[in-house]
């Protein structure tokens, strides 16, 4: 199955923003049942200044904002072939150690209502015990758009009740490290069943499981990722593998429209 | 924000021997005096000097020498006391002699060390082969908060990860030299070393011409050698190097700019710099000038508020984006700090077996790891007759001194070390050397210790003959941290 997507985030700022810099995560990374056909990402508004492959093996590319600009526009699009593997991405790969997925970060500390979710967690061995994971995270957290933060911490999450895929990625990312397990952030594409426009990037969470490699949870949706999920990029929580990031002088207020198309070509 | 620690405050915390703080003075070496009070042979020279010297004369140019200091404005700012507080370190004009001899060997195992560090950090920022030969637990590792994933599979410039270090050593005795710490990350200091020399030239010419004093002068020349040696591929030409500091509120500011000064090159801050055409840039009449490298005194949180802390308003956002491109060196590397942390301290002799193939030619000090059973059980049982320190502490702050410290202060850190073992480290109370100091009524022995500043480029390593001496201005103390009232001397290596 091919999948063409158009990814556009428009930046508008309500005063010239003298400098700044952006780090783009935007390139589906090599993986086990995803080639890229083609990809190419182009920037309005700033400059590229470096590009470098990250600890995670991400392709990162970090652009400077132009002088005074009031507007920055960044376009990302390509066609990528899928093919099924039942959310199973394999063996872990790259000089990161297997361990450092264990670490809890400021988003994936457990807590007590993490803590909460671990007592009722049932089943038999890791990969059963995560699927019950994954079911209880979604329970816990009702999937409510525009009511949560991107600072957001696990338990913070949990105590809202309710937040974004993004949540529910830290959410499942801090309990399985809480059972031992590696696990990390990933953030993509998903063509959600019969549209063709999306609303926003998705994001969903991987765990290590011995005799199996990495496998892909994604909690808002209740399944494990299939031929509709582009990985772009990993990390440790959201800010390792978030696709924009950024650093600005000055005061100007941000506002950012994002247009996503994920359109299934055969 | 925090006030960063600088780490010219970094460390000695070794208390005396047990026995309530009484000394015993047969166990006591004093590196003029020696044991039996028979004036050791480095010291012949300038004690023929002192005894034609006369007293009011000696006094007369102590007080000099304070105001040469008060003149140039070297003094340091003491974190917990009033903001504005600057202090003047107490200088010494007794010097800290060294023959040439005992230089010789301290220099072996210093370089020795230093190899051994940047070869441990880049195993662990690679392949991780002292964890798989498990000669380091893992966990000593993962769970470190100085481990920095950022430079995982990141390769320096030039492989060096620490272009300056500084090692702090102790002695007991004639032939007895300890390392206390390693200091890999900013270490500082090293403006009180020239400084003290310079003031010692002018004050005392004659002495220079008596003894034949190996020079350290040449320091800040070197040290822009070596940084420069360690340009990225990226660099054209001659190499620009710069000094990055975080300001005046510093408490290090003083040496950040002098340093800069003599090695003549610019001073720059976080707000000074951008991101241009790939590369780390200083604002300049002439426009924006790539920087190749950047001799950096910002803590590695603080350094990229892009990639480490976003609330950094002290750094360079990108700077990691274009060091992992290639096209900066940052000096010391980021992550460096997995290599001096108290806990990994204690598996120094190992990480130089590792990764040299040869002994150790300097000694460890002993150290409990509080995170082990046996070693908490020990420590607790003898918490009166050792020093325990923080794993991530620095600059004396936060530390217990058993034998000097009151029941209600033992029993309080009992209670900090059952909550948090993994937090602490225990050492025996050692001995400490001697050297006199001059005082109203003549000479009296005062604690020392010594940071000498290490240098290492791809063309190799380069130990400065001496270092800084600390010595504890109090009788009987052995706190040498300058925030806890230690002076300085300076520290002469003989050709002999």
């Amino acid at each position: 199955m091919h999948l063409a997507i158009k990814h556009l985030t428009h930046y508008t700022y309500s005063a010239p923003v003298p400098y700044g810099v952006q780090q783009l995560r935007l390139y589906p990374k090599p993986t086990r049942g995803q080639r890229l056909i083609s990809w190419s990402v182009t920037v309005e508004g700033a400059t590229q200044q470096a590009e470098f492959t990250d600890h995670h093996r991400n392709h990162v590319v970090m652009f400077s904002f132009d002088p005074d600009v009031t507007e920055l526009i960044i376009r990302s699009e390509g066609v990528v072939e899928m093919t099924d593997t039942a959310g199973i991405v394999g063996p872990h790969e790259g000089m990161a150690p297997l361990w450092l997925f264990q670490r809890p970060t400021d988003h994936t500390r457990a807590g007590k209502g993490c803590r909460e979710i671990l007592r009722s967690v049932e089943g038999d061995g890791n990969l059963a015990r995560l699927h019950d994971l994954s079911t209880r995270v979604h329970a816990a957290i009702a999937y409510e758009t525009g009511k949560s933060e991107i600072a957001w911490t696990a338990e913070d999450a949990l105590a809202a009740g309710h937040g974004v895929c993004q949540d529910h990625a830290h959410v499942f990312i801090a309990c399985a490290r809480a059972m031992g397990l590696p696990a990390r952030y990933v953030s993509g594409y998903l063509r959600m069943d019969g549209q063709d426009e999306q609303s926003a990037t998705h994001a969903w969470a991987e765990a290590h499981v011995e005799g199996l490699g990495w496998v892909g949870f994604d909690v808002s949706n209740a399944i494990s990722p299939d031929t509709r999920y582009v990985r772009v990029a990993t990390g440790l929580d959201y800010t390792e593998a978030a696709p924009i990031s950024g650093h600005r002088y000055g005061t100007a207020a941000e506002n950012m429209d994002v247009t996503l198309h994920v359109t299934q070509q055969q | 924000m925090k006030p960063h620690r600088d780490r010219l405050v970094a460390t000695i915390s070794i208390a005396q021997a047990p026995g309530q703080g009484k000394h015993d003075p047969m166990d006591m070496f004093d590196e003029m005096q020696g044991q039996n009070g028979q004036i050791r042979s480095p010291y012949a020279k300038f004690d023929a000097w002192l005894s034609e010297e006369d007293a009011a004369r000696l006094r007369a140019k102590s007080r000099e020498a304070e105001d040469l200091f008060r003149l140039t404005g070297i003094t340091f700012n003491v974190y917990g006391r009033s903001e504005a507080e600057e202090r003047l370190i107490p200088f010494d004009i007794i010097p800290r002699i060294i023959s040439g001899r005992e230089w010789q060997r301290l220099e072996r195992g210093i370089e020795q060390r230093v190899r051994a560090i940047n070869a441990f950090l880049h195993d662990i920022y690679h392949r991780q082969e002292i964890l798989r030969a498990g000669r380091v637990p893992q966990e000593m590792i993962a769970n470190n908060v100085a481990f920095l994933p950022q430079m995982i599979g990141m390769m320096p410039p030039g492989g060096v990860y620490t272009h300056i270090t500084g090692i702090d050593l102790v002695r007991t005795g004639p032939d007895d030299f300890f390392v206390l710490e390693d200091n890999a990350r900013t270490p500082s200091g090293v403006s009180y070393m020239l400084e003290n020399r310079e003031t010692m030239l002018r004050m005392f010419p004659e002495l220079f011409s008596r003894n034949q004093v190996r020079p350290v002068s040449d320091y800040p020349r070197n040290l822009r050698r070596s940084l420069a040696a360690s340009a990225p591929a990226a660099c054209e030409g001659t190499p620009t190097v710069a000094v990055l500091t975080p300001g005046i509120y510093n408490s290090a500011y003083y040496e950040h700019a002098f340093l800069a000064d003599k090695m003549g090159i610019e001073l720059v801050e976080g707000h000074d710099l951008r991101i241009v055409d790939g590369r780390v840039a200083m604002r300049t009449t002439r426009g924006y000038q790539p920087i190749d490298v950047l001799y950096r005194r910002v803590d590695d949180d603080f350094l990229d508020p892009l990639n480490f802390n976003p609330e950094s308003a002290l750094g360079v956002p990108g700077i990691m984006d274009v060091y992992r491109a290639g096209g900066i060196t940052i000096a010391n590397a980021p992550g460096t700090g997995i290599s001096d942390d108290k806990a990994i301290y204690s598996y120094m002799p190992e990480i130089v077996e590792f990764y040299t193939g040869e002994r150790p030619i300097l000694q460890n000090v002993p150290t409990w790891r509080c995170n082990e059973k046996e070693s908490l059980d020990y420590v607790l049982a003898h918490l009166s007759e050792l020093v325990v320190k923080e794993v991530h502490g620095s600059g004396g702050y936060g530390m217990l001194i058993g034998p000097a410290a009151s029941k209600k202060e033992l029993k309080e850190f009992e209670r900090k070390l059952r909550a948090r073992p993994g937090n602490y480290i225990a050492q025996p109370t050692l001995s400490l050397s001697t050297v006199p100091v001059f005082t109203k009524s003549g000479l009296a022995p005062r604690h020392v210790d010594l940071r000498p500043f290490v240098l290492m480029s791809p063309e190799g390593i380069n130990v400065t003959p001496g270092g800084l001496t600390r010595v504890a201005m109090k009788k009987g103390s052995l706190v040498v941290n300058s925030s806890q009232g230690g002076g300085t001397k300076d520290t002469w290596v003989l050709e002999d």
